[in-house]
Formats: C-alpha cells, structure tokens, sequence
C-alpha cells in the first residue's frame, strides 16, 4: 500500500511540476533586472513600478475587466431567463433548442470567432466595445443556461404551485420562490462566464476594435515583437489574487464542511 | 415551470437566431460564393479589362474618373463550388493537424487519468485543493503559458541550460512537432482532468472494496469497476481536449516555428493573416466544422444530463 | 576580399555599439513645432485619430530617461485622442481593412501594398494642404513608382533588407554576402526567415537571379522549390520575434530590415548586418488614408504632424530606419549617416522594388506560401488511425450504455417482484 502511495504521490509531483513550471518562469523572471528572457542578471521590483505606468497594458487591462463584466451580467440575465423559459417547454422544442445552445460551446472557437466576424461585417458593426460585448455574451450564455437548468430541474415545483395558492402572483413567483431557488446555478454561471470572458483570446481576436483591446489581445501583439516583463509581473499579480481567493474560499468550504461533520456527529 | 414562463426565453431565442444560427449561415454562404467584377451589363471582366477601363476612364474623365467608374465597374457574388473543392488541396494540413491532436489527446488522457483517479481517491478536503491546483493554471493568460514554454524550451532556453549543466546538448526543442504536442498537451490538460475527476468522484469507495472483498485483484477492479464506470469522463475528457486542440491557431505559431501550420491557422491566415481569402477560409471552417460535429455526435451519444454534469 | 570586408563588418559593428553616448546626447535637440497649420483646430472636440502602424515603428516610452512619446506628443498638441494599434505584416494589414468593420485614419503600409491598395480602389487621395511638412520629404521619394502621381501617400521611411548574422556563430571563411549563406547545410536549423510570403519569396527568386516582381509562373515555382528545399534548414518563419530571438542568440543568421538590425545589433554586439551582392529588395514605408477613414482631416494633421522635423528625428532615432525626411536626416549623427541605414549607391544601385504583382500572381504566391508552411510530412494512417480510434470509442460507449440499461431493466424488475 505503501509503494502505491509513493508512485501516486510521484505521478502527482510530476503533473503539477508540468502544470506549474512555466508559471514559475513567469514568476522568476518579473524579478529579473535584465529586459532579456534568456539571462538572468539580477533581482529588481522594478517591472512592478514600471506596470502602473504602461498605459498600454493598465488600458487593456481595464477593457478585460468592464468587457467580462458587462458581457457576463448581460449573459447571466439572458441565460437564467431562457433556462427558466426553456424547462417550461415540451421536450422536442427543448432539446432542438439545446442542441444550439450547444453549438457555441461544442464548434471550434476559431469558427466561432469568424462566424461572429462575418456577421459584424455583415451587419455593418464596427468592431469595438460593442462587438467584443456580443461576441462574449455570444459565448458565455450556454455555461449559464448549463448551470440554471440543472438548478430548475432539481426544484421542487409545488413550491411555485404553494406561492401561487398563497396569493403571489407570477412576477413574484419568480422573484421569491425561483430566482432565489436557483441562485447558487446563476451565481456559477456568472463566475464562469466572467472566467472564460477574462481568459479567451480567440474570439476577441476577431471581434476586437482598436480602442477595445483586451489583455490578451496586448499580450498577443507583444509576443510577436517584445514581451515585456511588466507582463511578467502583471501576470505574478493575477495568479496571487487568484490564488488568494481560490485559498479563502477552499478555507471557508473547508470550516463549513467541519461544522457539518461536527453537527452530524452531534 | 408552467407554460407562462416559455416567454422568458423568447429573447435568447432570438438572440440564438442572429448570434448563432446567423453566423453559420453566413460561413456556409461564404464557403459558397466568390467575388467577380462584372461591367454595368452584367458581362464577366477580367483583371486586364479592368485596369484597362480604369486608364480609358482616366483619360476620359480626369479628375471624375473615380466617380464614373462606380456607374461602370460592379463587383457580384457567384455561387461557386471552387472554395469548398478547394479544401481539399489543404488536406495534408488538416491531416496533421488531428494527427497532433490526436498524440495530444493520448497523452493528456495517459497524464490525466491517473491524476483523476488519485484526486477522487483522496479526503474530501483535499480534493477541493487539488481541483483548484488544477484549475489554477488557466487563470494565467494562455498565451503568457504559452511564451513561458518558449522561454523553457529555446535553444538557449532553461532546459538546455540544465542539460548543459550535465554535459548534454543542446538539443532542437523550441519549433518542432514536439514542441507544439507539448503546448496542446499543457494548454488542454486540466480540460482532460476535471471531467474525469467529477465523474470518478461518483464512484463509491464501496464498490471497489466489495469488488476487492469478493476477490479481484487490482487489474480487475480497473478493467471492471473503475474503467467502465468513467468511461463517460473519458469520452466527454477527450472531445473537451480534442476540439480546442485540432482548431488551435496560436500554439502552432509560437512553439512550432510557422514550419507546422494546423487547420485554425489556415483559417486565421484565410482571415486575417498573409493569403486573405475569406471565401476559402470559410470553406475551410465549414469542412472543420461539420468534421467537429461529426466526433462530437459519437460523444454526444452519452445523453444530455451527463453532458451536461460534466461541463458544469 | 572577404578578410577585409569582415574586417570593415567587426569595424562597423564597433563603430556602431560605441556613439551610442552620443546619441543620447544628440538627442536633447529641441527642434520647435513648426507653425505650417493650426494644430489647435480640434481641441476639445473630441476629436480622435485611429492609427495601424507596423509593430516597433514609432518612438514611444521605452523606460528610457530621454524618451520621446509621439503619440502622447500628438495628443498634447492637437488635443486628439490617438488610438493605436499594430500589425505585422502587410497582408495582415491588408486583410484587416478589407474585410471590413474597423475604420482607420492612417494605415503605413509598404510600397507595393500601397499601388495594390490604389489599383483596389481602397485609398483615399490626401489633400496636401494640409501636409504642408510634405516639402521636407527628399525629392527622389515624390511622385515614386508606387503612386505615380504622389497623391495617396507620404513616405515615413525606408530601407533595405539584408543578412543578420551572429558574428560569434558564422564562420568568418563563409560569405554573408550572398544569400546562397541561407541555403548552406552547415548552418541546419540555425537560421531564421521572414513569415510572409512576399519578402521570403523574393530572397529566393533574387538568389535565383529573377526579379522580385517575376509574374513568370516558371520563376515563381522554382523560388517555391529552393524554399521547400530550404525549409529543413529553417528554424522558424518570424517576423519581430526576430528581436528576441536574435538577440538572444537563437540563431546564426536571418535576413532582416537593415533598421530593425541596427536595433538588434544594440541589444547584442555579436551581431552584425550585410547586404547581399546580388541585390536586395529597397523598400519604403509610407503613410496613406483608406478609404472612408472617418476622420480624414485630423488623420492629414496626423501625418503633418509625423513630418514635423523633432518627430521624424525622433522616430527615425528610435527605429533606427533610413529617413527620407531630409531636416531630420541633418541632425542626425555622422556615424548614424554613413552607416548601413544609407548604404553605398553601389548597393542601392542593385536594389530593386517591389510592385504591385497580378491577382493571378499574387494568389499564385499564396498558395506556394501556404503549401510551404504546411508541414509536409504527414502520417498517411491518421485517418485510418482516427477513425478507428472513433469508432472504438462510439462501440465502448454503446457497450456501456447497454450494460447500463440492462441493470436498470434488471433493477426494475427485482423491485417489481
């Protein structure tokens, strides 16, 4: 038993060290003095002081961050709407209308992204705030109506018949029995979208106008000249913040999962 | 839900009209047509009629020449066979590129599987951890990854500078096949990970021990309760690594030198890139495209609710 | 002949790493704006200016103490918003503006892609009253070739390409004055190309003795197939990657514009810079209006302002190009004059152009070019390979599922016993 712990542990170790092993280039090399990625010369914070002053990056950090956000309200609003919409209708029409729904998801993001291009041209968009906005709400509604539906499904449907017998009508149905029913589906949804809007490069390289350039679309044009290290250390921030919240929050399902042992054991 | 509430998603259903069925017409329209210049009778005109006409407006008509030209000079859209025929001149590239797909896929299903496997295994505490040690990764920018492997990987790079402290080397990483597997592999592995992961988290520690009471060995218990009880994980791990993948188009360019050009660079170079030709590079999109749904249908054949289980 | 002429190479490279100093000192220059038109005419408007420029090719905040940032320059004295944004080449550039959906005041493409963009029909003519700083611009660039009646662009600037080389890497016995050097086995894997069609096209066609604008199909294929032949010897096609690379030593040689290689040779004193004897491609880059730019008027102020002498200084020192701005070109260090950035007539002599090829020739090269990307080698069993790969997987799930329904049914039963 033993020796399998060991070879478990081993494989573990040696996945993680592949997971993890560029981050740490990443990381190392924010604090190296040398503009170069082949020498090191030397441990600086300079890079650190220099990215609150690269307008160029501060800029298109601030477009990923508005886009994601917009695009993902916009996206949770539609999504919950249509999945609660959706498990109302027969199932023919609902399973025509989830293999779409699928479709965003399931094509290849270059096809997406194109597709989404030639519709822009075709409508006579600009590309900007705006296409960017649609072109992610384009795909990130689907992990929303994948999260809600389930959600809806495990409802319990005497609870709406329960309001309604005391009195509410419809709209506050929806709003004191389902929205609230559902959230935790809505509130996976949104982080997901707000995940996969922040991170997607494809899409938005087809999509984005010039004063709407999102960090990755910076990022792309710097890897083909220069990458500077203030990315670098742009990319060292990130990865603490995220871990950060990723930690608290394990902490927290960690101390809710000991109460309820305790409470269970009691 | 009662049947009120079907209004709620009449906006995504419009909005699933223009911002996806729209858009695959609009390809498939593409993919299909090409652009000729035709005179105001509709007449065919070659490259050689056109300059011509320019130069006897120019002379004509001077300074208004430009203006005249737009009453004599048309542009049409055909319909036209040629971009999709055209394809298949770019089939050794689509070739290759599900070729490396393909090793990509089989090694992150090798790497992945038994980091599924352990991580199910573990006290439940842990496995939220280890999850989100997987997850973590693509929170980093994919092309910041990406950069990073060329860093580890060039010529010059931190691997042969390890290699070079033992007296190997230096050997050619960066701008090979391998170099661009590596990326598919890197970039797509946590997609191959979670999938299993939720699915194998189902499976009750019980099953196995009573698998083992009742005297299988450890090959057995694989072959007979583990393999086929995640082989939905499997599936659904795959296409989730597959997909993204065959259609990358930044890998290729950054670890691979240009030298191995995958199907979403064709397309991105149809589009945006050196050969613009957007007809062609829809036509490229579709035949990826419906070869996508085409593996998509075998795996789509685990029903919805699983599908669905394992993307969320 | 060669022992001297590497020897004028490792002066020159000398020559070139050391009045660095000196630039720096040169360029405290304060050069006023000139008064030639109303730069205040926007202000507080509103007003913006979309620019697509190459990627490297204007001076901005580089870290530097002295640095000299054109575009915030442009905003602080017109009051008009500069949006900027980069492209690689000029076929990227090209395919951004015609497929449409982005609006661009200037675009700075390169001389062929300018005469091809006028016989399209894609550029709009620029009203040179309001370029009166156009009168700087050196009389053998007015009225070029590529725009025939000169009223579609303003040069920005220009130059010629040539051999990059790791002096530490290439053996001084071979001749970088050739481009036959970029086909030599010794030097496998070791050498970079440039990734787009045209210019890795014409190294071939001109190592081949043809001319860089051949319409020939002979020709061109026969350029394709050295470059097939080539292709095993290539690292990898780069454009500004180039700068990384390169600098770090990833390679002996590459061929490159002689400005960007002044640039690397800062980076990394190895390097070194030659032109090859059997002639070169003399380009120029040069600032133009599309087609329904959406602010015409502050995008010609825009250009003015790029031709104001402080700025084509200023840039011209950062890029490190050939000006043909001649104000600019005056303040500009001796050593910097006389370098490879305005080479010898002799060279320039031998230099050619490119032109706007055919349709007919230009898809032709396309599709050479994307055949020679393509990887070549491919495993003849991966669709067999695949589809049975795909359908084991479609069996094993059907199995499963099978099996699946059969202990439900089972389940079933038993319960209803």
């Amino acid at each position: 038993m033993k020796k399998k712990n060991f070879a478990s542990r081993a494989w573990l170790a040696l996945v993680f060290t592949f997971l993890y092993a560029p981050i740490g280039v990443l990381i190392a090399y924010s604090f190296n003095s040398s503009k170069s990625r082949t020498v090191w010369t030397g441990f600086t914070l300079d890079w650190y002081k220099k990215l609150f002053h690269n307008e160029e990056i501060i800029k298109s950090l601030g477009v990923t961050l508005v886009v994601a956000l917009v695009a993902s309200v916009l996206a949770t609003v539609l999504g919950t709407a249509a999945a609660i919409g959706i498990s109302g209708m027969k199932k023919g029409t609902r399973s025509a209308i989830m293999n779409i729904t699928y479709m965003p998801i399931l094509n290849p993001e270059i096809v997406t992204g194109v597709s989404l291009m030639l519709l822009f041209v075709f409508a006579g968009i600009d590309f900007g705030y705006v296409t960017l906005i649609l072109a992610h709400v384009c795909f990130c509604t689907p992990y929303v109506i994948l999260n809600v539906l389930p959600k809806i499904r495990q409802m319990d449907m005497s609870l709406c018949e329960a309001a309604m017998d005391l009195g509410c009508n419809q709209r506050q149905v929806y709003g004191k029995v389902i929205i609230p029913e559902i959230m935790p589906g809505i509130l996976t949804g949104f982080l997901m979208s707000l995940t996969y809007s922040i991170d997607d490069f494809v899409i938005s390289y087809f999509t984005y106008g010039a004063e709407s350039q999102t960090l990755s679309i910076t990022i792309y044009a710097m890897t083909r000249r220069k990458v500077s290290p203030e990315i670098n250390a742009l990319s060292t921030i990130i990865f603490l913040v995220v871990l950060t919240i990723l930690l608290v929050m394990n902490i927290s399902d960690v101390r809710k999962y000991k109460k309820l042992a305790r409470r269970d054991g009691i | 839900m009662n049947k009120k509430s079907r209004i709620l998603a009449f906006p995504y259903l419009l909005w699933m009209a223009v911002f996806i069925i729209i858009p695959l017409i609009l390809i498939a329209v593409f993919a299909c047509t090409t652009t000729i210049t035709v005179d105001a009778d509709g007449n065919r005109l070659s490259e050689e009629d056109v300059l011509s006409i320019k130069e006897e407006y120019a002379e004509v008509y001077g300074e208004e020449a430009d203006a005249e030209l737009e009453n004599a000079i048309f542009e049409k859209k055909v319909f036209t066979w040629d971009n999709l025929l055209g394809v298949s001149a770019y089939m050794p590239t689509l070739i290759n590129s599900i070729w490396l797909a393909l090793i990509a896929t089989v090694i992150c299903l090798l790497l992945g599987y038994p980091v599924a496997y352990i991580i199910s295994r573990m006290h439940y505490s842990k496995q939220k951890m280890m999850v989100m040690l997987t997850m973590l990764p693509m929170w980093m920018n994919f092309l910041l990854r990406t950069y990073a492997w060329m860093t580890i990987l060039e010529n010059n790079g931190l691997l042969n500078k390890l290699f070079g402290l033992v007296g190997l080397g230096p050997f050619q990483f960066i701008n090979t096949q391998g170099a661009v597997v590596l990326g598919m592999v890197y970039n797509y592995l946590p997609f191959m990970i979670l999938p299993l992961y939720s699915i194998m988290t189902k499976i009750d520690d019980r099953t196995i021990e009573a698998a083992r009471d009742l005297g299988a060995g450890s090959a057995n218990v694989f072959l007979r309760i583990v393999l086929p009880l995640s082989t939905p994980g499997i599936a659904s791990g795959i296409s989730m690594v597959f997909v993204p993948a065959v259609s990358t188009f930044i890998i290729s360019k950054m670890l691979g030198g240009g030298t191995n050009m995958l199907i979403g660079d064709l397309i991105d170079l149809q589009f945006l890139g050196n050969a613009y030709n957007p007809n062609l590079g829809a036509a490229i999109s579709l035949v990826l495209m419906v070869f996508i749904l085409l593996c998509m249908s075998i795996t789509n054949s685990i029903d919805d609710e699983e599908m669905e289980a394992v993307i969320v | 002949m060669r022992k001297i002429l590497s020897l004028l190479m490792t002066a020159l490279v000398v020559f070139l790493v050391i009045p660095q100093s000196a630039a720096a000192v040169d360029s405290a220059v304060e050069i006023p704006y000139s008064d030639s038109v109303d730069w205040d005419k926007f202000k507080g408007q509103g007003m913006e200016v979309n620019v697509y420029n190459w990627g490297e090719y204007i001076s901005i905040d580089d870290g530097e103490e002295s640095f000299f940032d054109t575009n915030r320059e442009f905003e602080e004295l017109t009051g008009i918003k500069v949006l900027y944004t980069n492209f690689a080449t000029n076929e990227e550039m090209y395919a951004k503006i015609k497929s449409g959906g982005t609006s661009y005041d200037v675009i700075i493409p390169s001389e062929y892609m300018i005469s091809r963009m006028i016989n399209e029909g894609m550029l709009e003519k620029i009203n040179f009253s309001n370029v009166p700083n156009f009168s700087y611009i050196r009389d053998d660039f007015v009225n070029p070739d590529y725009d025939p009646t000169g009223e579609y662009s303003v040069p920005y600037m220009w130059g010629v390409v040539g051999i990059v080389y790791n002096t530490t890497m290439v053996d001084p016995e071979d001749n970088v004055n050739s481009w036959d050097i970029l086909w030599d086995v010794n030097y496998a894997g070791n050498l970079f190309m440039f990734s787009n069609s045209r210019d890795t096209f014409g190294i071939a066609l001109k190592r081949l003795g043809y001319s860089y604008n051949t319409t020939n199909e002979d020709e061109i294929k026969a350029a394709a197939e050295s470059l097939a032949e080539q292709k095993n010897l290539v690292q990898a096609y780069v454009m500004d990657e180039i700068f990384d690379k390169m600098g770090g030593g990833e390679a002996a040689l590459a061929p490159y514009y002689a400005g960007d290689a002044l640039t690397m040779m800062e980076d990394n004193p190895d390097l070194a810079f030659a032109v090859p004897e059997e002639g070169t491609n003399f380009y120029v880059d040069a600032m133009c209006i599309p087609k329904g730019a959406p602010h015409k008027e502050a995008a010609e102020m825009y250009i003015n302002f790029m031709c104001e002498t402080l700025v084509a200084l200023k840039n011209c020192e950062y890029v490190m190009y050939s000006t043909p701005h001649t104000e600019a070109f005056k303040y500009l260090d001796e050593e910097v004059q006389n370098s490879i950035s305005y080479p010898s007539d002799e060279i320039m002599e031998k230099a050619e152009a490119y032109t706007a090829l055919p349709v007919e020739t230009t898809k032709l090269v396309d599709s050479l070019w994307t055949d020679l990307m393509s990887s070549a080698n491919t495993n003849p069993y991966t669709v067999p390979l695949f589809l049975g790969v795909c359908i084991t997987l479609a069996v094993a799930i059907n199995v499963y599922k099978r099996r699946k329904k059969k202990r439900i049914l089972l389940e079933e039963t038993s319960v209803k016993k």
